[in-house]
């Protein structure tokens, strides 16, 4: 076996993964609250990677990366918040297919946005990445690799000590096990939930951000797919569980990439869907999800 | 401290709470006694604001509840501990005890009062580092009031505090019960072990299908034939 292929592979899986895992934790986290499989949230990944196409070509001094990410980052947070305010927040009570329904009306609505703004044609994400890959040794990795590997990871590493340790944390943990009695601690459950979609749609759109500039396009459609096998990761880890979902987005980026590069490109989709089909019949909780008792 | 006064509530079509009124003075233990599906629960929730009443008011120290958002409540000095405990299984005992402390940010005083809920409950000490929903019914409960404690309550409101405990666990909990009071909160108790409820309280109320029965001070209860008849006779 070639070995230099082999970790190549290990980085485009890492790569693929990091993507995968920062969508999946916005999935997971507005499903550990609300009960909701938020639909709309590959749609707010791009809307992610157009804020940062906007903002990179409208503005013709070179802005610092750092600054197109967070910039974005903040408008994603701010339309999440809005999408359940406006769409979710009414239907709290209500049975939870009306809620889900909702939700895949929202996607198709935000997809028909971007077609309607930015037109249905892809646009070519500038480079805010050098492209000069950085050697080791005899393997080339894209700097835009190196950033999105390195970045997601920290990132997740924040997240888990914000959930861990922070008082704001511990009320998302308490909103997600017991509404009311969070409420009876006197937690602004309102409050809590729009910081838990602001953190998952900041996050889905990095995700954007950095799937659109490793393929250097932006168009409506972008969080289909993307979005679609992030849910898959999220349901692969276990939903609801933002460890799970990490493991689940690198468990998902590596099958897919294997399969692309030792199987076949062709085959990687229906890889990926067999291995949602095999966690649903088998462990249907999830790798990390617990067997929650339905409470009498 | 907390007048009830006329309240009504709805379920849906619903009249579950039709007319009620009560009132709880600073330093009492106040029962409000009934069997299953009298309405207790509903008037506690009802003045933690978490369910919207009907009609009537609800006034704590003076002011009306009407327009206090239910995470608001807290800061004014009510604590609920609902029924069935609810704590928050997956939390340890340490971050459910810092949930009741939410709304505080005076740091210091908090850690000593944490110091006092440990003293009381010194099993909860012990469990500090576990996840509340390994702990067993009378721990858990344990741990509920504890969380309550946390915020200071001038006013502590106890739903079924008994419910599914060992009989001697029962005991404890009300000897806990009386000695919180004694150090100075006020507390509201929904019981249906009316016959302990009424021994460790000042006044009562009967509650019979959304509707006050009968009422007065507790040990005049404990001898009115018609409350002996309903809920002593066991």
């Amino acid at each position: 076996m070639d070995v230099e292929l082999f970790i190549k592979q290990i980085i485009n899986s890492l790569n693929t993964g990091s993507i995968y895992a920062l969508v999946a934790i916005g999935y997971t986290m507005v499903y550990g609250i609300i009960r909701l499989i938020n639909f709309a949230h590959g749609e707010i990944m791009m809307f992610g990677a157009y804020f940062a196409f906007i903002i990179a070509t409208s503005i013709p001094v070179g802005l610092p990366f750092f600054v197109i990410v967070l910039v974005s980052m903040a408008l994603a947070a701010l339309m999440g918040i809005l999408t359940e305010k406006i769409a979710y927040k009414k239907l709290r009570t209500a049975p939870r297919i009306s809620a889900l329904i909702t939700a895949i009306g929202m996607s198709l609505f935000l997809q028909n946005l971007a077609q309607l703004i930015f037109g249905a044609n892809p646009k070519v994400m500038p480079q805010v990445i050098s492209n000069e890959p950085i050697m080791f040794g005899n393997i080339a990795v894209p700097q835009v690799m190196m950033y999105t590997i390195s970045m997601s990871i920290g990132i997740m590493i924040l997240l888990t000590l914000f959930v861990k340790k922070t008082r704001a944390g511990k009320a998302m943990r308490a909103v997600s096990q017991d509404k009311e009695a969070a409420m009876l601690m006197g937690i602004n459950i309102n409050g809590i939930i729009s910081l838990t979609f602001a953190i998952g749609s900041a996050l889905g759109a990095l995700g954007g951000i950095f799937y659109s500039i490793a393929y250097s396009q932006v168009y409506p459609t972008l969080g289909v797919m993307t979005g679609l096998k992030a849910f898959i990761a999220a349901v692969f880890g276990g939903i609801g569980n933002i460890g799970g979902a990490m493991i689940g987005g690198y468990a998902i980026g590596f099958i897919e990439t294997m399969t692309k590069g030792y199987i076949s490109s062709r085959w990687s989709d229906a890889i990926v869907f067999g291995v949602l089909i095999l966690i649903l019949l088998f462990k249907p909780s999830g790798i990390l999800g617990k067997n929650v008792k339905e409470k009498v | 401290m907390l007048k009830v006064k006329d309240l009504h509530v709805h379920y849906g079509a619903i009249h579950a709470i039709k007319g009620v009124s009560f009132e709880v003075a600073k330093g009492e233990i106040v029962t409000l006694i009934g069997s299953n599906g009298a309405g207790k629960s509903t008037i506690l929730k009802t003045i933690s604001n978490i369910l919207k009443k009907s009609g009537g008011d609800i006034l704590f120290l003076d002011k009306n509840l009407e327009a206090v958002e239910p995470h608001k409540i807290v800061e004014m000095g009510i604590s609920h501990v609902p029924e069935g405990r609810r704590v928050f299984p997956g939390l340890t005992v340490y971050e459910n005890l810092q949930m009741g402390a939410y709304t505080r940010k005076d740091k210091v005083e908090i850690a000593s009062d944490l110091e006092a809920v440990y003293k009381r409950f010194p099993r909860l000490k012990e469990r500090e580092n576990q996840s509340a929903g390994t702990l067993s019914g009378g721990e858990q409960q344990m741990l509920a009031m504890g969380r309550a404690l946390m915020s200071r309550p001038k006013i502590l409101l106890l739903d079924e505090p008994s419910m599914g405990l060992a009989p001697l666990l029962v005991d404890e909990i009300f000897n806990i019960i009386k000695d919180i009071n004694k150090n100075g909160t006020t507390i509201l108790l929904v019981e249906q072990n009316a016959n302990r409820a009424l021994h460790v309280s000042n006044k009562g109320y009967v509650l019979e299908t959304g509707k006050i029965t009968a009422s007065g001070k507790s040990s005049d209860l404990l001898n009115d034939d018609k409350v002996k008849e309903a809920y002593l006779s066991a």
